[in-house]
Parts: C-alpha cells; structure tokens; sequence
C-alpha cells in the first residue's frame, strides 16, 4: 500500500492538471521561445501566459516577473542581487541585511556568503511563537540597511510573519523588503502592494508545479535594482540568462491558476483537516505540544513535540505515514532543528519534534489513519 | 520532427523531447517525493536522481560522482567560471554569450579564419604570464558547428598549471563524448539541445576539484549546487543522454550528416555565390551555416518562416537583435557577409522532407532576391 504522504512542505505531488498542461510543451511544441521563428514565437506566447498568471497571484505585473530554476535560486538572486547592486552600482553606503534566525537555510547561506564580502548582517532572533519580534526589527533597521529578508511562512512550523506589517515598516524606513515566500504561494493570499514587497520567491514544486522553476518577483514602481547571478544570452530582461524551460514555465503558470482559483477553500478544508487531527492526537496523547504560533499558521501545518520520543523512533515505527522531522534539506542531519531551537525549544523536544504537512490530496480518511497510526505507535514505545 | 506543413530545423536552439524520455518524465512528475526527505517517497525520488546521474555519466564516459545536476548549460558555464578561484581567465573568441558574459576580465583567445582557437596564440597567452589560468573553450561552435582541438588544449592549458573548462552543450548526441579522452577538467552540458528536458543540465568536474558554489543553501549536489533537484528534469537527461549516445554508436551521426550534406549541396546549387562556414572543416554532422552576401539573416529567416520553415540567425538567445554574429566576426568574416549568415541545424526528428522543404523555400526566395 502506498504510505500516505503527509510532507507537502518538503514537495508536493504535481497537480494531473498541471501534468496536462505542460505535456504537449515537451513533445509538440517544443519551441526555443528566444527563437523568432513560428516555433519559438509559439512558446514565448505560452511563456508569457504563464508569467502572467504568475504575476495575477501575487497582485503584480507580468513585467516584474523573473523565472528562475527554483526558490532556492530566487533567493540568491534577490538577496545578492540587491545587495551586489547597492554596494557596486550606487553611490550609497548601505550594506547591511536583516533576516530572521529561522529563515530556510539558502537565505541565511546567501546572507553569509554576502558576510564575507563585507555585508553586515544581523540575524534576529523570534518570538516564541516563532513570529518577527516587529520592536526588534524596528531596532535592527538603520540607515545602513539595505535590505529585510523575512519569509512569509516558515517551512518547518509554518507559521505566517506579519508581512504587510513587516512592508510598512521597511517602506517609511526606506530600505527593501524581500520575503521568501516558497511556502506560502498558494496557500495565503500574497498582495505584493497591499503589503510593501519589493521581492518576492516562489518556487513551483511547493505549489502542486513541477521541480525545477520558480520566479522572483522583482518590483518595478519604485524600481528594484538587482545584478543578474547569471549572465549569458539576456534573457529575462538580464537578470536571468539561460533557455526557459517552457513546460516548467507552463506548470508553475497552471499551479498559480488553479491556486487563484481554489486557494480559499482548499485553506478552509485544510484548516478543519488540520484541527481534527491535531484534536485527535492531543486526546490520545496528552503529551503532546504544538511548536510554534497557532493563530499565525499556514493551513495544513502541524509541527508536534511529543515529549520523551524520538522523532527518529516514530518515523519508523510508522512505517504507512510519509512525514519527516523537519527541512527536507537537512533530514539527514543529526542536529536538533535550528527553527525549533530558534522558539526557546531544548534540544530534547526538538529532537521529539515532528512535521505533519497536509496538502490538496490529503483526504479525510488518511488523516484519520495517519492519527491512528500516530497514536498507536507512540503508545506501543511508550510501553 | 516536425508538423506536416512545417520543418523545423532549428536543433542546434532547441530539439524536441524524445517520446521516450517524454514518457519518462511524465512519470516522474507524478511520482513527486523531495530527494532530500528520508521516507520511501524521498528515497524513490533520490533513486531515480542517482539512476539518471549514472545513466549521464556512463553517457559520456564519466564517473556518477562527477556529475552536478544545474538548470541549464548557462548555469553549469557560471559555475565553472566562477567557481574555480584561479588567478587568470581565458575564454576564446567564438565562446557562448553564458561564457563570455561571465567574466567581463576574461582574456581572449583568437580564432584561426577557419573558426579554430587558435592554438599557438593560447601557447603564448599562457606563456606571458606564470599565474595558473582557468581557460575555457567550447567542443563544438554553437553556430558553425567547427569542433575545436580541446585534447591539445587541454595538454597545454595543464602543461601550464591550468584547468580547461569546456563548454560541450552542443557536442552532446551529436558527435562521440568521451570526458576523459577530451582532457578537460570541467564540462558543461545541456539536455534540451539533443532530445532531453528544457530546465536541465549538468557541470561534469571531478570531486577532487574544488568548485565555489554560486547557489547556497540546502547544501544539495554534494554542495556543488543547493535547490531541490527537478527530478522530472534529471530522469529526462538522463534517458535522453543514453538514447543520444545509442543512437550516435547505431549510425546516427552519419545519418544527419547525409542530411546536412544534401542541404549544403542543393542550397549551394541553387546559390553557387553563397558561402559555407566551416565546409570541409571538422564540424557537428548536423550543422549548416551559410550565408548569402547581400541577403539580410533576417530576412531569409522571415521568409523560410513564413513558408513553415524555422531556422536561425545566429544563437538563439540574440536572435531577437540584429547584430551580425559575433563568432563569424571573430573568424574574420566581413561584417556584410557575417550579416547575412544562417543557421541550419539538423536533430533527431529531421527527414529527407525537411531539406527539400528547405531547399524549396530558399530557392523562391533566392529567386525573387536575385
């Protein structure tokens, strides 16, 4: 039997109706869309179809849409090409960046990269609830700063920083804002004016699209100024050389359609999803605490500590239920999560922490089995 | 491959996926899992990775620990060029814009008229000057298709202390790959350019080579490259790369040559005054560049594109400009000639209808040009 799949942090499955869409962009129409031929014209059309469903999503213009092979790499580019740009290409002596401890690990990589060249960087640490202290980022903020970089939902505990908050604040500071938002496109409602984003990651395999794109979304009133990563042929307005994939393109443009269209009541099943299962386990299990804000969190996130059990212990001792520990990134790592250490957590409960994520194919029934098997597993170590 | 009422003969910009590695792919999109999570999910998906990293290597005469998976060619030529730290850079004149663009301080190395590095002048650029250079030059031109004496090369460039990075993009399913017979310690490829996956590709470099990464994060691809692989992406490379190099060793290289050749000869018969770059040359069997002085590029390829026929002025990612090709200017071309060069480029879907689809509405536009 296939085990049911409760990591839809890590990956979700591509939407059947994403699949579709990208097919016929591999075999049929195949075309280089930088080709001016009628084969290349043809992709570029649907290359622009997509970008502007991208753009739609998150309330932007087409124009300020940016493919990249993945959020990982929307980071990069967004973090050091802002910052690249301000130290190289302007007169101004801004070079500090403020981020969040809990960020996913290619935004705090980027930012020590940067570090090394001479950035300033200031890591701020969260509440308890692992949300932005706002106070302390007020603080943290000076006329050094030349960018906050907070995501919009944390891939392990899922919980929503206050982002229209956090873009009023960096706005009257004068100082950019860029939000990684790979785990939250498609699951809360993103407005890049609304709230004040200067940029914005995505990824696609995050969004029911297939792996290997994403976009960054790059604001073009006032102008967001960045040096490309990557260099070569110009494509992308310069900021991104290399051919498009098209299918992939296609997909992230299908996800993002279908995540406009069906996002609220997928969210208001997922919620409910979410609630009964973690009512179930906190009845059997009175042990059990969830880590991380309640109020501020994604839909179909739940990170558990059951105290005195191992998550590795648990994991195998489910062996139908696909769930992990923490960052797919990391899951081999030995080391408690640094996310959970980050909310005051010991390193005990951190490592007897477990991510559930429940996504668009998560059914009633799994997640009642997912509870039982959650259940009785715990309670056969504990004997 | 190509609609009824259409030829496509634009391989050299993109190449139709293979059915094959299509149904590959479509299979492993439905398969989801991270590679990176640890349950049977994650472990499915790790598996078809290190399978199609295998099936790559073994493709191109590589080991599997060799091979960093990245989004394209252009990402692989910015690795390389970035992430070996050494002193000096040297890139040849007829490079791929990802190779010149990525190093605005590199040192250029000429080409001979014929479209060949010119090998006695690398001999004296190194010579010149005792830092340790990172030299890249490329296997096959994207445009002309000339292969370029990269196992000389790579003997001079290392004779020096030097690494030689090369740019095998367009080589890949179209002539024999073989990583340690070419000598070079980097090497870029790309999946879409011979039946594989838009979104993929691969820099093949030893792990006792140190390499910089230029994206950071999740520490993916043994830290050569962060960002969750695009499993769909890998799975096609890796079917398209063996079918590629099954094919080459089944007669495939002579087949598109035969193809190239009749393209050539009727083109030239129709234009005794058209010239063909690379004629007579070592260069890709499926890759015809002509050009017809006085005929604008951009013209021959409206009009071949009005009548369904794709073909290109120059590198893809520019042909949206008109500039004339940078690499036939390298070779000493006149600019007036070099403006009114073609690109033809043949694939794993062309047929004997294509050339004379080709050579039908190339011959009404000489015509009507005449």
């Amino acid at each position: 039997m296939t085990p049911i799949y409760l990591d839809y942090h890590a990956t979700t499955p591509a939407d059947p109706r994403v699949v579709e869409a990208m097919l016929p962009w591999f075999t049929a129409r195949f075309g280089n869309p930088h080709s001016t031929h009628a084969f290349g014209r043809e992709a570029a059309a649907a290359v622009e179809s997509a970008r502007a469903s991208v753009a739609a999503l998150l309330g932007a213009d087409p124009r300020e849409i940016v493919f990249t092979s993945g959020a990982t790499e929307a980071n990069n580019l967004a973090i050091k090409g802002a910052f690249t740009f301000l130290a190289e290409e302007t007169e101004e002596k801004r070079n500090g960046i403020v981020t969040l401890v809990t960020e996913h690990k290619c935004v705090l990589e980027s930012c020590a990269r940067l570090k090394k060249a001479g950035a300033r960087v200031s890591v701020l640490p969260v509440r308890a609830d692992g949300l932005v202290d706002l106070d302390l980022l007020a603080q943290a903020i000076t006329s050094e700063t030349a960018l906050v970089s907070v995501m919009a939902v944390n891939n392990e505990i899922g919980v929503v920083q206050p982002l229209a908050a956090i873009g009023a604040l960096c706005r009257e500071r004068g100082v950019l804002f860029h939000t990684d938002a790979a785990q939250a496109a498609g699951r809360i409602a993103l407005d890049v004016e609304a709230m004040a984003i200067d940029l914005l990651s995505i990824s696609a395999h995050k969004m029911y699209g297939p792996k290997g794109v994403g976009a960054l979304y790059v604001r073009r009133r006032p102008r967001v100024r960045l040096l490309p990563l990557i260099d070569g042929g110009g494509q992308e307005r310069g900021l991104r050389s290399g051919t498009l994939p098209v299918p992939l393109c296609v997909g992230l443009g299908e996800a993002a359609g279908i995540a406009m269209r069906e996002r609220e009541a997928e969210t208001a099943r997922l919620l409910a999803l979410r609630r009964r299962l973690f009512e179930r386990l906190a009845e059997a299990l009175p042990g059990i605490r969830l880590n991380g804000s309640e109020a501020a969190r994604v839909a179909g996130n739940l990170n558990l500590a059951v105290p005195g059990l191992p998550a590795e212990a648990l994991m195998a001792a489910c062996p139908s239920l696909a769930f992990s520990t923490g960052s797919a990134c990391t899951a081999a790592e030995v080391e408690p999560s640094y996310v959970l250490r980050a909310l005051g957590i010991g390193d005990d409960l951190a490592r007897s922490s477990i991510r559930l994520g429940l996504g668009r194919f998560t059914t009633e029934d799994e997640a009642e089995r997912a509870a039982a098997e959650i259940i009785r597993a715990v309670l056969q170590i504990a004997r | 491959m190509s609609r009824a009422d259409e030829a496509y003969l634009d391989y050299n910009a993109t190449a139709p996926v293979r059915p094959e590695v299509a149904a590959a792919m479509a299979g492993a999109l439905m398969l989801g899992g991270n590679p990176s999570s640890v349950h049977g999910r994650g472990r499915a998906a790790r598996h078809a990775v290190e399978m199609a990293r295998l099936a790559l290597a073994e493709a191109v005469g590589a080991s599997a620990a060799d091979v960093t998976f990245v989004s394209g060619g252009t990402e692989a030529n910015h690795l390389a060029l970035h992430g070996m730290g050494l002193p000096r850079v040297i890139v040849s004149a007829i490079e791929h814009d990802s190779v010149r663009a990525a190093r605005a301080d590199a040192e250029i190395l000429p080409v001979t008229r014929a479209g060949v590095a010119d090998v006695a002048a690398l001999a004296l650029l190194l010579a010149g000057d005792p830092r340790p250079a990172l030299v890249s030059v490329m296997l096959a031109n994207n445009e002309t298709g000339i292969v370029q004496p990269i196992a000389r090369i790579a003997e001079l460039v290392h004779a020096h202390g030097g690494l030689l990075h090369c740019d095998a993009v367009q080589a890949l399913g179209k002539i024999p790959l073989d990583v340690k017979a070419l000598g070079a310690d980097l090497i870029s490829l790309s999946a879409h350019k011979s039946g594989g996956p838009q979104g993929v590709g691969a820099l093949v470099a030893s792990p006792a080579i140190a390499l910089l990464p230029s994206l950071r994060g999740g520490g993916q691809e043994r830290g050569r490259r962060a960002g969750t692989e695009n499993v769909p992406g890998i799975v096609g490379f890796g079917v398209a790369a063996s079918l590629a190099t099954g094919n080459l060793s089944a007669g495939e290289g002579a087949r598109l040559a035969a193809l190239r050749d009749a393209a050539e000869r009727r083109l030239s018969a129709l234009a005794p005054d058209a010239v063909i770059f690379g004629s007579g040359m070592e260069r890709l069997p499926n890759t015809l560049c002509l050009a017809l002085p006085g005929l604008p590029a951009a013209t021959q390829v409206m009009a071949l594109d009005l009548d369904g026929v794709a073909v290109s002025a120059g590198a893809a990612c520019s042909s949206g400009k008109v500039r004339p090709s940078p690499v036939l200017l390298a070779m000493g071309v006149a600019p007036e000639v070099a403006a009114s060069a073609i690109r033809i480029s043949f694939g794993w879907g062309s047929t004997m209808a294509d050339v004379d689809r080709l050579a039908e509405s190339w011959g009404r536009l000489y015509r009507r040009a005449a």
